[in-house]
């Protein structure tokens, strides 16, 4: 009797979406492979539209070799990715907005890569960040996942407004948003005074986004994204869009001093904190996080050199990093998916049980751990040509990447025989393979690391060497050997695999040494995240207490505070510059009104009642309006005058509900201190504006303006009403933006107007 | 608010601020007023009859809520910069229809939607103001 196995090679329903989405990634991934083979022979396709041309942003995009190859990575990984969790997901309530986000990210990164123009990359950069807080949040169930993506957020995008920064900053320095424009006028922007603070701007944002020291600490939090997720971030995206960033900036900023020590440095650190750290983990999600790390510190070390070698080492190893990473990631899901756990003490002897599996991570681990005829040593033998060959450090660049590299081999060890060898535990003995959707992509990738490993010439002819073309001006021919004979590259390569095979076998002991190191560390990164935000939000609270305590009073202070200071102290000093106060001319019909004007003001300040108050700024109000109408501005004082009816309306109407009339000072209610205060802050604003209005008519008035608008009001816009044409014709952008907030401002003031739900009318 | 007096001002009176502000709002374009201040004053005539003859009243008058007049007028003030993108300008470039005498054209509805867009948000606050 032939027992019926439970029917896993069918595609559920639900994950009909996943599969139909598919098409977005392949259909770009062809795309770009019709332009591949022009790019390779140097050509660069350019698309540009207006987009604010006034503020430098415009749709600019550019294909070169190195967008091409991040490009062909994003889309083929998204591919893969996709296939992957149309059965991953399966089941999920939530696919349709799982599909979504994964493909708007994909689009976003995709934006970061061809974008010419570097606002345009920046705000591809912003919707990545926060694409990537929806999908690291997704599970938005658990707190764990919110905290983890509240924190990505953080880190990300505080990163990302140093990168605003810098791109402003470069702006001034370059006179230009557009890279390729930038990279002409490179000189000028390496000497210019304001190099060092570009500089850091921009590394604190690629740092940021791409986890280096000390911003590591979210990318393993990261964690708590869906595993598809974790392979689509880590492999190709997000966290390498701080290394495209470097690759991009590299003609521009990079060659000086700072630059290479800097990023030598940084890399340098994160690579062998990355590496160690891999060493300590049961989770093999977590395990393969802090290989990131190691990568994308190593990436960073090599984008500091300056030679063809250790760039292409970068390149390289960008690649090889990318196949081996998302293969991992997607096999680590699988495991979880087939067996409930990815927890290294409970896993053991599933290669009879998941062969296909188990020869994709053997492929990818292989790789990873950079035996000979796969692509991983192709990449680190060239790694070692490249760090023997940096400028700044070499020799503290070849030790971090030898003993990174032998932490590498030692933790491709732990992932490939921990689960696959030894002997099966009796919970695993039902396991059984995942549908074909989830084997297909890191059998794949598997495959492409000994394929590409075989054939490296083609590798480096058709890939690496029009990206690094692409940001390296030596037109230095690069080509990848499979074997370089016997040198320098190739005894490093045998110790750091003899290493790693000691590490491995010494493996318990380092496991014990690092849990120590990272528990007793007195000072640690996320120690200080912490304490930071809770700082932060305390400081918060307590400014909120401060400023919106819910006194009208108080804020008016503040405000009136804010202006007295912040115009005082800047205008004061020039105070001086009045050349004469102007005599006061007008009709005399004008002195009368200002005198009711100043006698109205009295009226508000001394009244005791409100009714007297509100009288009296009436009468101030309407005083001013009558001087804008004898001083020939009928419009303003029209306007003045209604909203001055108006508002009394509106306030008498709130009195109304108010109780009955009281005097507004009862004796006592009111200290003298807060009177004699506000007396102050009324008497310097006063003064404040009146310096600053005799500083600006006691010079002569540019009048191009005005004149500009009294010739073509009539003949461009038909109306003779200059003030009215401004506003609905010549201005009108603006005029739309007012009203939006007025209909906002009425909005909001309804809402709090109104009593609470049920007592509610239709508004 | 009970007082004989106002509430039969106010029903002569409102006609006439109506018609006043449909004035203002059309010579706005040539002399001292326009869309705001039109909006300004209609609002002003609507309180006047909130105030005497209570909310009803006003809403039996305008028909429409005030929330979508003010929507209304913001989609009219930035339906009116389209044509222009029709025409291959800048969005909000005015369009003009022109004979020797007369010129109308996109801002002037443009100023409508001003026009809907205040009054509508003075309608919204006053009779949440009158019915809490």
């Amino acid at each position: 009797m032939r027992i019926k196995l439970p029917d896993t090679e069918a595609v559920p329903d639900c994950c009909r979406k996943g599969l139909y989405s598919c098409l977005l990634p392949s259909g770009l991934f062809a795309l770009l492979c019709l332009a591949w083979p022009r790019v390779v022979n140097g050509d660069v396709f350019t698309v540009q539209w207006a987009w604010v041309p006034s503020l430098d942003l415009n749709l600019v995009f550019r294909l070169d070799g190195l967008s091409l190859l991040f490009g062909l990575i994003i889309t083929m990984t998204g591919f893969f990715v996709t296939v992957y969790a149309s059965s991953y997901m399966a089941g999920h309530p939530q696919t349709g907005r799982f599909f979504v986000f994964l493909h708007a990210f994909m689009i976003a990164m995709l934006g970061i890569v061809f974008a010419d123009n570097l606002l345009l990359m920046f705000i591809c950069w912003e919707a990545t960040t926060i694409l990537s807080f929806l999908l690291i949040g997704f599970d938005h169930g658990k707190s764990e996942a919110r905290e983890n993506a509240r924190q990505a957020l953080l880190v990300t995008g505080a990163g990302g407004l140093f990168l605003l920064m810098g791109i402003l900053l470069l702006k001034s320095a370059g006179f230009s948003m557009t890279l390729s424009a930038l990279s002409e006028s490179a000189d000028v922007i390496r000497n210019h005074v304001l190099y060092p603070a570009v500089f850091i701007c921009f590394i604190v944002g690629a740092m940021t986004k791409s986890g280096q020291v000390p911003f590591h600490f979210w990318l393993p939090n990261a964690m708590s994204a869906p595993t598809p997720i974790s392979a689509f971030l880590h492999a190709a995206t997000m966290v390498k869009a701080g290394i495209y960033l470097l690759m991009r900036l590299h003609p521009v900023l990079g060659g000086t001093t700072l630059w290479m020590s800097t990023l030598v440095l940084v890399g340098g650190a994160t690579a062998l904190w990355g590496a160690i750290q891999a060493l300590g983990p049961c989770d093999l999600k977590r395990i393969l996080a802090y290989t990131t790390l190691m990568a994308l510190g190593i990436l960073t070390l090599f984008l500091g050199g300056q030679t063809v070698l250790s760039l292409t080492a970068a390149t390289t190893f960008f690649m090889v990093h990318a196949l081996y990473k998302a293969a991992l990631f997607l096999a680590v899901g699988s495991i979880d998916h087939a067996t409930g756990t990815r927890d290294l003490n409970h896993l053991g002897g599933l290669a009879t049980r998941m062969p296909l599996t188990a020869l994709a991570v053997a492929g990818a681990t292989l790789s990873m751990a950079g035996f000979p005829l796969f692509f991983g040593f192709i990449g680190k033998e060239i790694m070692y040509a490249g760090s023997l060959a940096e400028e700044m450090f070499p020799l503290f660049a070849t030790g971090i990447t030898l003993s990174a590299n032998a932490l590498m081999t030692a933790v491709a060890a732990i992932i490939l025989l921990t689960p696959f060898a030894g002997t099966l535990p009796i919970h695993l003995k039902n396991t059984c393979e995942t549908p074909w959707t989830m084997r297909i992509g890191p059998a794949f990738m598997g495959l492409l690391g000994v394929v590409f490993g075989i054939m490296p010439e083609w590798v480096s002819e058709n890939l690496i060497q029009p990206a690094v073309f692409a940001f390296h001006p030596d037109r230095e021919e690069i080509r990848l050997f499979l074997f370089h004979g016997i040198n320098l590259p190739l005894v490093l390569s045998i110790i750091t695999l003899t290493s790693g095979a000691v590490i491995y076998w010494q493996k318990i002991r380092m496991r014990r040494g690092i849990r120590f190191l990272t528990d007793h560390l007195w000072v640690t990164t996320p120690g200080l995240y912490q304490s930071g935000l809770t700082r932060f939000l305390t400081t918060a609270a307590t400014v909120t207490r401060i400023l919106q305590n819910g006194s009208l009073s108080s804020y008016m202070s503040v405000i009136v505070f804010t202006l007295v200071l912040l115009t005082g102290s800047v205008w004061l000093p020039h105070a001086a510059d009045i050349v004469s106060i102007p005599a006061v001319t007008g009709p005399y019909i004008a002195m009368g009104l200002f005198v009711f004007v100043l006698g109205a003001a009295a009226v508000v300040v001394t009244a005791r009642h409100r009714l007297a108050a509100i009288g009296g700024l009436g009468g101030v109000g309407g005083g001013v309006a009558l001087i804008f109408l004898v001083f020939g501005a009928p419009d303003i004082a029209l306007t003045q005058l209604l909203v001055e009816t108006l508002t009394l309306i509106f306030v008498s109407l709130i009195l109304l509900r108010l109780p009955p009339m009281e005097p507004i000072i009862k004796p006592g209610a009111t200290s003298r201190a807060r009177t004699l205060r506000n007396a102050i802050l009324s008497i310097s604003a006063g003064l404040a504006v009146f310096t600053l209005i005799s500083g600006v008519v006691s010079n002569p008035l540019d009048r191009s303006l005005t004149t500009f608008f009294e010739t073509h009001s009539y003949l461009s816009a038909h109306g003779r009403n200059i003030v009215n044409v401004i506003l609905v014709d010549f201005r009108s952008l603006d005029t739309l933006g007012e009203i939006c907030v007025i209909v906002l401002a009425a909005w909001a003031g309804v809402h709090l107007i109104r009593r609470p739900f049920s007592q509610r009318k239709a508004l | 608010m009970k007082s004989v007096i106002l509430k039969t001002a106010t029903r002569l009176m409102i006609g006439l601020m109506l018609v006043f502000a449909v004035y203002v709002f059309l010579r706005g374009h040539h002399e001292p007023g326009g869309g705001f201040s039109a909006a300004l004053l209609a609002g002003t005539a609507f309180s006047l009859l909130a105030i005497t003859n209570g909310t009803d009243h006003v809403r039996k008058a305008i028909r429409i809520r005030p929330s979508i007049m003010a929507l209304s007028g913001l989609a009219l003030a930035a339906g009116a910069g389209l044509p222009a993108l029709f025409f291959g300008k800048p969005f909000l470039t005015g369009i003009w229809w022109q004979t020797e005498t007369f010129a109308a054209g996109t801002p002037l509805l443009f100023d409508s939607g001003v026009f809907l867009a205040v009054l509508g948000a003075i309608l919204s606050i006053l009779l949440a103001l009158e019915e809490n």
